[in-house]
C-alpha cells in the first residue's frame, strides 16, 4: 500500500485546492532479476527454434482451435509456423508474446495478430478490422490490404501494410511504427499518443485529429487536417530516418522522401492543466 | 451490430439464393434475429412478382402479437378484391407460410396507388414489388429463412441480404431487412448502421407523400432514395447526396433490376469488405462472407469514406 505524501511543489490545479497529495511509497512496478531466467518470459511463453519449421492447415478449424494449435506447436520448440487457408478468419495469432517467424498464406479476419509481443509475422494476404491491436513488439507484414482500426493502439513493433489501409489507422497508438504503402483512409493517427506512420500515398479527411503527440509523414495528398494537427519541417534527421526505415519494411525504397510531410500535434489540446482549474472552479 | 452481404454477376446467372445463404450465414455472429434476402431472379420480365404478408411471424423471439390464422384469411380474400378493383390479374398464386404470399400479376398502371390500396388493409404490407426482385424475410439465421422458403434453388443475376440483431425496433418481419424501395419497381436496399436524423428526414418524406411501414431506422434509406428518384435523380446521384442528408454511421447496399451500388458514410464507422472482378463483385461487413462464395485467395478491399459504387450485370 503507497504512503500519501503532502507535495511541496504546486502546480496551479493544486494552488487552487483541487489536490494537494502525490503516491509516494514502494513502488508496484516489477523489475526482472537477470539471475533468475523465468523473469525473462511471461506466463505461457516458450523458448523456439526458429529452424524448426512446420504448416497446419486451418481450413476446417474454428479460430480458438487454430490459436491452441500454434500454441501446442511452439510448446513444442517450433520457431517458424506456416499457416495454410486462413480464409478470413477472425483473431488468429493473437497473444502471441515470444519470438516465432509465424506466416500466413493467406487473409485474416478482423483482430488478426492482436495483442503479441515478439513474433515476426508475415500475412501473404489482407487483413480486415484492428489488425496487431495492442502489439507491444515485433513486427508485421501484410502484403495485400487492410481493414480499419489498423494498428490500433499499438504500443511498439513494427507494422506494415503493403497496400491500402481504412479508416483510423493507427487510433490512440502508443509507440511503434505503421508504415502504408499505399493510400489510408480518414481520421488517421486519430488521438495517437506517440510513435509514428509513414504513409506513401494519399490520406483521407481529418488526419492526426486530436493527436497528442507522435508523428505522421504523408508522401501523396491530405484530405485534410485534425483538429490540433499541424505540418511541421521535416528535418534531415527525419529524412535519414524515413529512408532506413522504408528500406527494413520493404517498401518504397526508391520513394523520394525529401517530398513527404510531416505532421505533429499543435498541443493545444492537451493542455488541460491550463483549462482544468477554470472549469472546476466554475463546477464548485 | 448486424450484416450484410450482396453480389452480382456480370454477363451471367447463378443460383444467387444458394451463395447468398451462405454469405450471410458465414455473418450470423453479427445477428440472428431476423434475416432478409433480396433476390434478382431470371424472369422473363413481363408481369410483376408481388411478395406481401398478411401477418408476423409469432414465433419464439418474435415481438409481434399472436393472431389467428383466420385473420390472415379474412386479409387475403380482401387484398384478392382490391387486386380486381385496381384491374390487377392474379396469374400464380402461392401462399408459402400462413402469413407469407407470392403472386404474380399482370398489371400496367401507378404502382403508388397499387400500393397505397393494398397496404390500406390492416396488417398487409408488400415486402417487394418488381419484374425481377423478390424479398424474402422473416425470423431466424440465414439458413433457417432459405430452408423455410426454398430460397437455394433461385437463379439470378444478382442480391443483396440482411442478418439483423435488432437494437432499435422489434423482432418481427417489418422492420427486418430488406427494404423496398416503393414505390419503385425492383428497388431494395439493406444497411448495416444507426441513422441519427431519422425523425426529421421522416416528417419531411411522410409530409411529400412517402410511406414507412415501420419504425427501424433502415427504412429511411429505401425511402429517401425512392423520394430522390421520383423527382427525377439517378440511383447513383441519390446515393452520393445521401452521404449529407443522412447523418449517423452507415454502410448501405442498394439494388436496382440490374445494378448494385454500395455507400460507405463519411466516418467510414461501418465496415465493408469488397471483392471486384470483370465477372463478379461479391461485398460483406466482413471477409468471411465472401469466402463462402469464393474460398480461394482473392484481392479484397475495405472501400474509403464516403464512397459510392454502382455496378451493372
Amino acid at each position: 500500500m503507497a504512503n500519501i505524501k503532502t507535495s511541496e511543489k504546486k502546480t496551479k490545479a493544486q494552488s487552487m485546492g483541487l489536490h494537494s497529495e502525490v503516491l509516494t511509497g514502494k513502488t508496484q512496478q516489477k523489475f526482472f532479476n537477470p539471475d533468475e531466467a523465468e523473469n525473462f518470459y511471461y506466463f505461457g511463453t516458450y523458448d523456439v527454434d526458429f529452424n524448426k519449421r512446420t504448416e497446419i492447415d486451418v481450413k476446417n478449424m474454428e479460430c480458438r482451435e487454430a490459436n491452441k494449435k500454434i500454441d501446442e506447436l511452439m510448446k513444442e520448440g517450433y520457431g517458424t509456423i506456416v499457416i495454410k487457408n486462413p480464409q478470413g478468419k477472425h483473431s488468429l495469432g493473437v497473444g502471441i508474446l515470444n519470438k516465432l517467424n509465424l506466416i500466413f498464406e493467406g487473409s485474416l479476419g478482423y483482430f488478426g495478430c492482436g495483442s503479441m509481443d515478439g513474433p515476426i509475422v508475415r500475412i501473404n494476404g489482407r487483413v480486415g478490422w484492428s489488425c496487431a491491436e495492442n502489439m507491444m513488439a515485433g513486427k508485421v507484414v501484410i502484403e495485400k490490404n487492410a481493414g480499419s482500426c489498423f494498428g490500433a493502439a499499438i504500443r511498439g513493433g513494427d507494422l506494415i501494410c503493403k497496400g491500402s489501409v481504412g479508416a483510423r489507422t493507427g487510433i490512440d497508438q502508443k509507440g511503434g511504427t505503421i508504415i502504408i504503402g499505399g493510400d489510408a483512409g480518414a481520421f488517421t493517427g486519430f488521438m495517437m499518443q506517440r510513435g509514428r506512420i509513414i504513409i506513401l500515398g494519399d490520406v483521407g479527411i481529418n488526419l492526426g485529429d486530436s493527436m497528442y503527440d507522435g508523428t505522421i509523414f504523408v508522401g501523396g495528398k491530405i484530405g485534410s487536417f485534425g483538429s490540433d494537427a499541424v505540418e511541421a519541417e521535416l528535418l534531415e534527421s527525419d529524412q535519414d530516418w524515413l529512408k532506413r526505415k522504408l528500406k527494413v519494411a520493404e517498401i518504397g525504397e526508391n520513394f523520394d522522401v525529401s517530398k513527404m510531410t510531416k505532421v505533429v500535434s499543435g498541443k493545444k489540446l492537451w493542455n488541460y492543466d491550463a483549462l482544468e482549474p477554470t472549469e472546476k472552479k466554475g463546477a464548485i | 451490430m448486424c450484416g450484410i452481404a450482396g453480389l452480382i454477376h456480370r454477363g451471367s446467372t447463378s443460383k444467387v439464393g444458394f451463395e447468398l445463404q451462405g454469405m450471410l450465414q458465414a455473418l450470423k455472429h453479427r445477428g440472428e434475429d431476423s434475416t432478409g434476402y433480396a433476390l434478382y431472379g431470371k424472369t422473363d420480365g413481363q408481369n410483376f412478382i408481388m411478395r406481401f404478408k398478411v401477418g408476423e411471424n409469432v414465433g419464439e423471439g418474435s415481438t409481434s402479437i399472436m393472431e389467428d390464422v383466420s385473420v390472415y384469411d379474412e386479409r387475403k380474400k380482401i387484398v384478392d378484391g382490391y387486386l380486381a378493383d385496381l384491374g390487377a390479374k392474379i396469374l400464380k398464386e402461392e401462399r408459402i407460410l400462413p402469413y407469407s404470399l407470392r403472386y404474380e400479376i399482370e398489371y400496367d398502371k401507378d404502382l403508388m396507388e397499387f400500393s397505397q390500396k393494398i397496404e390500406s388493409v390492416q396488417g398487409v404490407e408488400i415486402l417487394s414489388m418488381g419484374k425481377s426482385l423478390e424479398v424474402i424475410k422473416d425470423l431466424g439465421n440465414a439458413e433457417a429463412v432459405c430452408k423455410r422458403y426454398s430460397l437455394d434453388k433461385v437463379i439470378g443475376t444478382h442480391a443483396i441480404g440482411h442478418a439483423r440483431m435488432a437494437t432499435e425496433s422489434g423482432v418481427d418481419i417489418k422492420s427486418a431487412h430488406p427494404f423496398w424501395g416503393y414505390p419503385f419497381s425492383d428497388v431494395s436496399v439493406v444497411h448495416n448502421g444507426q441513422l441519427t436524423n431519422y425523425w426529421n428526414n421522416r416528417r419531411v418524406l411522410e409530409n411529400k407523400g412517402m410511406r414507412f411501414m415501420s419504425e427501424c431506422d433502415s427504412e429511411l434509406i429505401a425511402v429517401y432514395l425512392a423520394e430522390k428518384m421520383r423527382n427525377g435523380a439517378s440511383l447513383e446521384e441519390g446515393m452520393k447526396e445521401s452521404l449529407t442528408g443522412l447523418d449517423g454511421v452507415f454502410t448501405y447496399f442498394v439494388a436496382t433490376k440490374d445494378s448494385l451500388g454500395m455507400a460507405k458514410d463519411t466516418m467510414a464507422a461501418k465496415p465493408l469488405v469488397l471483392y471486384e472482378s470483370d465477372n463478379l463483385v461479391a461485398m460483406g461487413s466482413e471477409e468471411i462472407a465472401i469466402r463462402s462464395v469464393l474460398p480461394q485467395e482473392i484481392d479484397t478491399y475495405d472501400p474509403f469514406d464516403g464512397e459510392v459504387k454502382v455496378w451493372q450485370i
